[in-house]
């Protein structure tokens, strides 16, 4: 019989259990903490093998690469959680190029005395949209920072995916003449935030519209391909911020028609009483395509058959102007031009 | 949404905006003033001036708040905040207003004062309460609308006996500004021919405060509501006063306004406050009997008494158009700032910071049409 004796190995009590700054101290209470809740969360081989990088095969096309940060607060909300949510934004900025996302990379910055099962929670809802969208976590890193420093949990994801050799689109890509056209309702996202930080009720619940989209871009690539000229997830700043940039961008301007932009009657509701304009609140399962006119009728039938572009629709056109504004028809018959926001003290949404 | 929508109906605009065209007399030109911001941010961002006909224009008038407060008092906050026992609670919309010398609220927080954001006095009251070691000051600005919660506020506080909640007032009378752009008016073509009342401001002091307007200056007032088509349908009240030859006050947001107003609200007004013997506006000047401060009963809730605040009145930058425009005499596009060096990133005057500043409103909605504008004056010379 061996006198050495092998340490029990006690579970995290992840139910009452807290973060302390020892599961970030590089020791066993971090190697338990990452085994228990971030392997078994996202579960793939990449991760077990517990290396400091993940080793991934090379792939013919273009790499695309992108980095996120999600501060969003609530940590949950309506339809997502800053788990789901650091899964669906990372791998919408790389299907907006019209690529296909196939790697992720995860960091969280982690406050102490966070609560275990909450972290818990999180990751599980990582691990299923990362799942759901086939696009695994292949590294991870965590670090926890004495208690104030943060608030509750930061994620930030990076994520790799693959663009075809040929298809290129860009946000200076809009020309004159060219159709505008959105994926679904505006502001879903940012108002469920909102309305639940200001425990706002609006008869119906309103859920957050955070999905991944790269399967609604593969299926317009395919149906449009080189007519697609620039594609854009309206998040941060809304549909207007969007335009707003592709118009400088492309050194153009736009005509679009209130009346055509689809927007829920609880969202509407909501921004008016909390003093909103839907146009300028965050989006994160709604996309915003610019392609040549002749192709929007195939680009439109392509979007209404993907389940997360039902109500797919055209709200205007690509005009020339050098002064680069937004100009829209208001549901009310006037003109005016939609402005980038300046100034509004938003809460983090995203 | 139903009981906005209805005032925001298309149909029902172009209806109203037919009725107008069909009724202006085309021979002459129809200068209305709207006094609110809210107004101002209304006709802006649904477009309203492109339903009016060409001989209708509608002229920005001092009702922002925020537009109207001068540089000196703005100054008074910042020395007020950077006192160390001090926590300075005030609107979000006054954080960028310039000050003298480049400063500004948002400049003097991230210097190290205690200023925090709030959305009513009332937050101000919850904050004292929390935090008894802090000296709570509430920055008070706005018209009869934002007074009455203030008022109450006061009165919670002394109710409470809270010994560490003041109030910087800066309180303002609409009647009384009203005429001083009436009076300051001397060019017959620059006149006003009618004015677009406020909304909120009336269901506090009522209408019976602007028969001055009709009975003294000859002019039609419309108090209206601070929907679209609210506004419409005032503009067409007041070109059929016009074109009838009647002057009168008549009340469009009849389902808010009455003609006496709210006497408890007025009664917590007169309670709380009394009149200032003048106080400067910008744009106006220094105008008599145009603000209030704490009644004496008051006094231990007034900031200005509990810090000894000596306002020293400071100057406009030089270039800023914001006096001109604030007494209807000048537009936006008529200064060399607008859209160059000032922007609502970076406001050179107050009318650019509000959403109901006219600089403001008209850099976010207006812009588009300057060009056309512009184009057509030239076609037409
Ligand atoms: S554009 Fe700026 S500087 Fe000019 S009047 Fe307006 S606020 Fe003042």
């Amino acid at each position: 019989m061996s006198l050495v004796m092998k340490p029990v190995r006690r579970k995290l009590d992840v139910r009452n259990g807290r973060v302390d700054l020892s599961h970030g101290s590089g020791g066993r209470a971090m190697a338990q903490l990452i085994a228990d809740i971030f392997h078994d969360a996202f579960g793939n081989d990449w991760l077990r093998r517990n290396d400091d990088q993940a080793s991934l095969d090379a792939q013919d096309g273009c790499l695309v690469m992108t980095t996120d940060g999600y501060v969003v607060s609530p940590l949950f909300f309506p339809g997502g959680d800053i788990g789901s949510l650091s899964v669906h934004g990372t791998i919408n900025d790389i299907a907006m190029a019209g690529a296909t996302p196939k790697y992720l990379s995860a960091s969280f910055i982690i406050e102490e005395g966070f609560a275990l099962a909450d972290l818990k929670r999180i990751a599980q809802s990582m691990g299923d949209a990362s799942r759901a969208a086939d696009v695994p976590i292949v590294a991870g890193d965590t670090k926890i920072v004495e208690r104030g420093k943060a608030d509750g949990v930061f994620i930030s994801t990076a994520g790799v995916g693959v663009l075809p050799h040929g298809l290129s689109l860009s946000s200076d890509k809009a020309r004159p003449g060219d159709a505008v056209l959105i994926s679904g309702s505006m502001g879903d996202h940012g108002v469920a935030i909102m309305s639940r930080r200001e425990n706002l009720e609006f008869g119906v619940e309103i859920m957050s519209d955070s999905a991944a989209l790269h399967g609604l871009t593969a299926a317009m690539v395919g149906a449009a391909g080189d007519a697609l000229r620039v594609m854009r997830d309206p998040t941060r700043g809304g549909l207007a911020a969007a335009l707003n940039e592709i118009a400088h961008q492309s050194n153009v301007g736009f005509m679009i028609d209130e009346e055509l932009i689809p927007v829920k009657p609880q969202v509407a509701a909501a921004c008016e009483f909390l003093g909103l304009d839907p146009l300028y609140v965050a989006n994160e399962g709604k996309l915003m395509a610019i392609c040549a006119p002749e192709a929007a009728d195939v680009l439109l039938d392509a979007m209404r058959a993907h389940p997360l572009g039902r109500e797919a629709t055209l709200i205007g056109h690509v005009v020339e102007d050098e002064r680069n504004f937004v100009e829209m028809t208001t549901r009310f018959g006037g003109g005016r031009i939609v402005d980038w926001l300046s100034g509004e003290q938003l809460p983090r949404i995203c | 949404m139903k009981y906005v929508d209805e005032y925001r109906d298309p149909k029902l605009a172009k209806g109203v905006a037919a009725a107008i065209a069909a009724e202006v007399d085309s021979g002459r030109i129809y200068r209305f003033m709207e006094f609110c911001g809210g107004h101002t941010h209304a006709i802006s961002r649904y477009g309203v001036e492109d339903m009016l006909p060409n001989n209708v224009a509608m002229i920005h008038g001092p009702g922002c708040p925020v537009c109207v407060l001068p540089v000196g008092r703005i100054d008074d906050a910042i020395r007020l905040a950077s006192d160390p026992r001090v926590t300075l609670c005030t609107y979000a919309d006054l954080m960028r207003v310039p000050a003298s010398r480049g400063a500004n609220l948002l400049k003097a927080r991230a210097g190290g004062a205690d200023i925090r954001m709030v959305y009513s006095t009332l937050d101000a009251l919850r904050i004292a309460e929390a935090e008894p070691e802090r000296e709570v000051v509430f920055l008070a600005i706005g018209f009869e609308t934002t007074t009455p919660p203030t008022a109450l506020a006061i009165k919670q506080a002394k109710a409470k006996a809270l010994r560490n909640f003041s109030v910087f007032c800066n309180h303002v009378l609409t009647p009384v500004a009203m005429r001083a752009i009436l009076a300051g008016e001397s060019d017959e073509a620059t006149a006003l021919d009618g004015i677009v009342g406020p909304a909120h401001v009336s269901t506090v002091i009522g209408a019976r405060p602007y028969e001055f307007v009709a009975n003294e200056y000859g002019k039609p007032v419309v108090i209206s509501g601070f929907e679209p088509l609210d506004v419409m349908q005032s503009i067409l009240m007041l070109v059929r006063q016009i074109n009838e030859g009647r002057c009168a006050v008549e009340n469009q947001y009849l389902r808010a306004v009455t003609h006496d107003g709210n006497a408890r609200a007025q009664r917590e007004m007169d309670e709380v406050f009394e009149l200032r013997e003048s106080f400067e506006w910008r744009g106006l000047g220094v105008v008599p009997h145009s603000a209030l401060r704490l009644a004496d009963a008051f006094a231990e809730f007034d900031a200005e008494k509990r810090f000894g605040v000596h306002t020293v009145a400071a100057a406009d930058n030089p270039a800023c158009e914001c006096g001109a425009i604030l007494r209807g005499a000048k537009k936006p596009t008529d200064c060399r700032l607008f859209g160059s060096l000032c922007t609502p990133e970076t406001p050179m005057g107050s009318c650019m910071v509000s959403s109901e500043g006219s600089c403001a409103a008209h850099y976010a909605y207006g812009r588009f049409r300057d060009r056309s504008r512009a184009r057509m004056e030239r076609a037409a010379s």
